[in-house]
């Protein structure tokens, strides 16, 4: 194959090892990245890539191992260092303070911080030239709280570019973006190409880094598993490469689906802070069935978790729970109907870190019989309550009175998993169930929903990745805004036309679309 | 009536800027603290060791500009003390602030016993005197209020600008309010959260001193045990009310004085005889909790107040 | 720098660091000590004396625990549901008021029955006044801490109403005080002759009913995991604000206890000076508990030991009697940064 003369090194990782304790996190990696080149970093979650590239930015310090950045060595630890030598980084969360203005936001330790000065206008000038070069539309002038999720991120990209940024790093930059957005930041990490930047994209995602990248670098269990030019590989070698095998989808087996266990009928709830309320959602949940809700972040999904959580009642509009209309709209009985709930977030909602694994097993069984009688608990009933749920879901732990936070992310949400499932649940709220997860992990919680499915139970499946969607649901609605799309069967719909859709069009006009 | 006679006249006006002024370097301090991200419940002690300070150190031949900058290094003591513990090592803000209050105010009385063992009333000292400026201070009504104070006045009114200007206008001010509302913001532009809020939570504390020396310094000419008397929890309140805003706050200082010269006045007319005394004293405290009820529902918390950053965590 | 989480500490850790805070506070006693002129040594020991050197002196010692193991068991119990309650000083005088108003012959009971009515009226008293801020924290989200602070200072005013109005002792030769309680309102001593009287027994049970609560009781439970994450006890279906409720009453209670048995037990009546911060002192009693009320037993006496000794090795060597409150103060800070480098390992860089 025939290469260009090759451009030069802009940074090179020499042996960069971490640990954390007795965790391995990055173990002696090395690579080169050159001016002009999209490098993907590809692997699963904690496979170290993050940990990397926090190193790189110097808001880690490695054990040991160096970073060049062209051509002379980075002082360990110190983002400041770091940016000044060009390096840019757009991270997974954003760093943005919401309560500032875009341009404010951008300007935060550009200058000399006892200096009198802040030029906003020729800043606001500059920030105007950078967004028309790189395709970056956003008002310098709007607050961020007040911003969507994909516009935040081109505030992140521009916080880097003001900078002068020649190397840019974006840590899993697409998981929070629409199709149709994920090809327009593509369109602009390919203006930076042109313009001489060079580009590291961290992603676990196949096809993405098929698009993009020039050479794709694999990462597993902390070490470099592989490095291949992108024009010499494909989807399945890269899958075999980031997790040692062939990833195997689950399959739903054809069934029939039974009666709607829960009904909604044009549901209106409140704004809460930035988060839109539900706005006249309809809704119905099958038996054996699974329902995926897709949408881009903030879009609503938060309200219509809280409402069938029970968080959150509706201000108008019908709810019905088995052909029944609720008396009341609590957590407490939210769960005395039937309803499983796997939160979105398992370390703020999902359990208390500093309770044991029996403590947080019985957080929503506790007041009944035999886990407690007249106000008095009942631990031993508890704690075996707890080692079943270790036993059957295998969660991997020193025992059931060790804190719940000394567990890994999979092995919480199995028991969280356990937790929910343990009374056989007739409906199932499962908000973002492997955010975070590995693919061991990511397998098993798949197909423990597919197997309630199986059993008869009504799944709503909500989640930010539209292929976790699309592989795992029944029927699928778009959320945004707070309004629901009409239902679109199995394989009816591409992923740009429910693109569409999570952009926004066709809410407007929903007749034609459906 | 009265209240009426009250409002008309100009020491009723000239009493309300007085008792602001050491509420207005306290609460900017405060307000300094919290928009970093810091709750410093430190500052009820700080002002106490700020007037002993102070007074302490003017008591002893320092003058009296001298025994300000005393009494702003006691308190910037202080609150090197409460950020060590709540910046790098990230305790409780309400248990260092509390343990601080209680420690600043136990030296104080310590080092008050230990220089004066025998008096039984406190010596006094000569005070901060009025400053009045020519031309303006013959202003009917506003003249005498605003422009016939104490230097110590002056300079709380001119730091409401300074602080603001700070705050909004400056790198400083920038990397400060963003360290308040999302610290990685400032962590990944290169900024040290930790010693953006160390440096606030020193600087403010500084300024609550200077609050506390006001009250032995320019309000009264000497110092005793009871003399801040909640008056840093009030100011914390007035942040709140103030919506972190060093404007808004200090307008809640004046507004605050303004009533609490009002009470004063209103005991002295014939409604003092019938309701007691300590209904009037009780106004201040009623207030602020008011104040607090009134501003919970539209306030704009600093996101970040009270949560403590680890680098490297998220 | 920058902390690290610790899976396991060590025993040396955990042993060694509150023993090194403990040191440093008797360090800066010592430095304080020498400030004042005095022999750092010979001051300890006068504390010490004066704290537990003779049966009067620790007789004094308990009694002065007793007020401290309520305020100490209110401020622990409301810390772990993290509801801020600094207004233990405000619980305490409502607990004051309600003993002499109703031990001044206005209940017509025999003791058996009149004590125990006493001290239930007196927790009522003291509940109500922290429902105010909690209702205000649960229903308007304002802040509690601020808000429990200032009743201090709103009930200090109002008892001082009440002392020079209507509740002022007519034979009080123009001083404000109450009148004294009947005989049958008072708590009687343990031992007859000795000085301690039966309120620090009722303190050891209530520290005693406290750790019942707290390890056996679903609202035990429910105080824990609102204190630890409100947010996933809500989603839990845990009713957050009800066991602030719940919390609220429980700690406005016992802090009241602290003036009914002050009131009861020791004074026999109400004056301005009936709590010199004890309220304030509480916290840090809690704190150095870590919030066990077992151990708010045992740091209770301590603090009380550190005032009663300190107050006389005052008056012996002419130290300042606040060194106990800059001890008692230092004894806190350091103790709670023991605490988080018992399972937090410093890292530079």
């Amino acid at each position: 194959m025939a290469r260009e003369v090759e451009a030069e090194v802009v940074l090179r990782l020499c042996g960069i090892t971490k640990r954390f304790g007795p965790l391995l996190a990055n173990d002696a990696i090395s690579f080169d990245l050159r001016r002009g080149e999209v490098v993907a970093l590809l692997g699963e979650n904690g496979a170290g890539k993050t940990t990397l590239m926090n190193i790189l930015f110097g808001h880690y310090t490695a054990d040991e191992g160096t970073v060049e950045v062209f051509g002379r060595p980075l002082p360990p630890g110190q983002p400041r260092a770091a940016l000044m030598a060009g390096v840019g980084m757009v991270h997974q969360h954003f760093t943005l303070a919401d309560n500032m203005t875009v341009l404010e936001n951008i300007l935060i330790g550009t200058r000399p911080i006892l200096s009198l000065r802040l030029d906003m206008r020729a800043a606001r000038a500059r920030v105007a030239r950078l967004a028309a070069d790189f395709g970056l539309a956003v008002d310098p002038g709007a607050r961020v709280g007040t911003l969507s999720v994909g516009e935040r991120q081109r505030v992140e990209i521009l916080k880097a570019l003001y900078r002068d940024a020649r190397i840019l790093i974006l840590d899993e930059p697409t998981a929070v973006l629409t199709p149709q957005e994920t090809a327009a930041l593509f369109e602009t990490l390919r203006k930076a190409v042109t313009l001489g930047l060079s580009v590291i994209f961290i992603s676990h995602k196949l096809g993405e880094v098929m698009a993009i990248s020039s050479r794709v670098l694999v990462l597993r269990h902390g070490r470099l598993a592989g490095e291949v030019a992108t024009a010499d590989t494909d989807r399945h070698r890269l899958a075999e490469m980031m997790v040692g095998a062939e990833i195997t989808q689950p399959k739903l087996a054809e069934r029939a689906p039974g009666p709607a266990l829960l009904t909604l009928s044009a549901v209106h709830t409140p704004r809460r802070g930035n988060a839109p309320g539900l706005r006249g959602v309809s809704l119905g949940l099958h038996a054996g069935q699974i329902t995926g809700l897709a949408g881009v972040s903030g879009n609503g999904q938060a309200a219509l978790a809280a409402l069938i959580g029970g968080l959150e009642a509706p201000v108008r509009g019908g709810m019905e729970l088995h052909g029944l209309v609720p008396a009341d709209w609590s957590p407490r009985a939210a769960l005395a109907a039937g309803i499983a709930r796997i939160p979105e977030d398992r370390h703020r909602t999902g359990s208390i870190a500093d309770l044991s694994l029996t403590e947080n097993a019985v957080l929503e069984s506790y007041a009944d019989a035999p886990y407690s009688r007249k106000g008095w608990m009942n631990w031993p009933e508890a704690e075996a309550f707890a080692r079943r749920i270790i036993k059957t879901y295998d969660v991997r732990c020193p025992g059931p009175r060790v804190p719940i936070r000394l567990l890994s992310g999979g092995n919480m949400q199995k028991l969280i998993l356990g937790r929910a499932l343990a009374a056989g649940p007739r409906i199932i709220l499962a908000n973002q169930p492997v955010r975070g997860l590995d693919i061991g992990a990511v397998t098993f919680v798949h197909a423990e929903l597919v197997a309630a499915r199986h059993r008869g139970a009504a799944v709503l499946l909500i989640s930010e990745d539209l292929d976790e969607v699309m592989a795992l649901s029944d029927v699928i609605h778009v959320i945004y805004e707070g309004q629901l799309s009409p239902a679109f069967p199995r394989g009816s719909m591409s992923p740009a036309e429910l693109g569409i859709w999570m952009a926004g069009d066709g809410f407007e006009g929903a007749v034609d679309a459906a | 009536m009265e209240l009426f006679d009250i409002l008309l006249s100009a020491s009723f006006w000239a009493a309300a800027v007085r008792i602001a002024s050491p509420l207005i370097f306290a609460t900017l301090g405060e307000l300094i603290c919290e928009r970093a991200g810091v709750l410093n419940l430190g500052i009820e002690g700080i002002m106490v060791i700020g007037a002993f300070a102070g007074w302490m150190a003017v008591y002893l031949g320092a003058g009296l500009w001298a025994g300000v900058f005393v009494a702003m290094l006691a308190g910037m003591a202080f609150g090197l003390l409460h950020a060590t513990l709540t910046v790098p090592f990230g305790l409780s803000q309400h248990v260092v602030g509390l343990g601080v209050t209680l420690l600043a105010t136990a030296t104080a009385a310590f080092a008050y016993r230990l220089s004066l063992p025998e008096v039984t009333s406190p010596p006094r000292i000569e005070p901060f005197q009025p400053w009045p400026i020519p031309g303006l201070a013959d202003i009917p009504l506003i003249g005498p209020a605003l422009f016939a104070q104490t230097p110590l006045t002056y300079l709380a009114f001119a730091l409401i600008a300074v602080v603001s200007v700070v705050l909004y206008r400056t790198p400083l001010g920038l990397a400060l309010r963003a360290a308040g509302e999302n610290p990685a913001s400032v962590e990944a532009q290169g900024l040290s959260v930790t010693a953006l809020r160390m440096g606030a939570v020193i600087v403010g504390s500084g300024l609550m001193a200077v609050g506390g020396a006001f009250l032995t310094m320019s309000a009264f000419s000497s110092f005793f045990f009871e003399m801040v008397n909640g008056r840093g929890w009030i100011c914390i309140a007035l942040v709140v009310f103030g919506a972190w805003r060093p404007g808004k706050a200090a307008l809640g200082a004046l507004l605050f004085a303004a009533f609490d010269a009002g009470q004063v006045r209103l005991q002295q007319t014939p409604i003092g005889a019938y309701v007691p005394y300590q209904v009037f004293l009780m106004v201040p405290y009623l207030l602020s909790i008011l104040a607090l009820e009134l501003m919970s529902r539209r306030a704009e918390v600093p996101a970040a107040l009270m949560v403590p950053f680890n680098k490297g965590e998220r | 720098m920058r902390l690290e989480p610790i899976a396991n500490p060590s025993a040396l850790r955990r042993v060694g660091l509150p023993a090194a805070a403990l040191a440093l506070t008797v360090l800066a006693a010592s430095l304080l000590a020498l400030l004042a002129g005095a022999d750092p040594f010979a001051t300890l020991g006068l504390i010490v004396k004066g704290a537990v050197g003779s049966r009067f002196a620790a007789l004094e010692t308990l009694n002065r625990a007793t007020p401290l193991i309520f305020t100490g068991l209110a401020v622990a119990v409301a810390f772990r549901a993290r509801l801020w309650n600094i207004g233990a000083e405000a619980q305490l005088y409502a607990g004051a008021v309600v003993t002499v108003l109703l031990g001044t012959g206005a209940l017509p009971l025999p003791p058996a029955l009149l004590i125990p009515a006493i001290a239930l009226a007196a927790m009522a008293a003291g509940a109500l006044v922290l429902l105010g801020p909690v209702l205000l924290k649960t229903r308007l989200g304002v802040d509690e801490v601020v808000t429990t602070l200032l009743f201090n200072f709103i009930m200090l005013l109002f008892v001082s109403y009440l002392l020079e109005g209507p509740m002022k002792d007519p034979l009080g030769m123009g001083w404000p005080k109450s009148p004294a309680l009947e005989a049958s309102a008072r708590l009687p001593r343990i031992v007859t002759g000795l000085r301690l009287h039966w309120g620090f027994a009722l303190a050891i049970l209530a520290a005693l009913a406290v750790w019942v609560v707290q390890t056996r009781t679903t609202l035990g439970y429910e105080i824990r995991a609102v204190g630890l994450n409100a947010e996933a006890a809500r989603f839990s279906g845990i009713p957050v604000g009800r066991v602030m409720v719940k919390t609220a009453l429980l700690s406005g209670g016992l802090a009241a206890l602290a003036g009914f048995s002050e009131v009861a037990g020791l004074k026999g009546s109400l004056t301005l000076d009936l709590s010199p911060g004890f309220g304030y002192a509480g916290i840090i009693v809690a704190m150095l508990a870590l919030l066990n009320p077992l151990g708010v037993v045992l740091s209770a006496i301590f603090v009380a030991g550190v005032f009663v000794g300190a107050d006389s090795m005052s008056r012996a060597a002419g130290v300042p009697t606040y060194i106990a409150d800059i001890l008692t103060a230092t004894a806190l800070l350091t103790m709670v940064l023991a605490l988080r480098l018992t399972t937090m390992r410093v890292r530079w860089r």
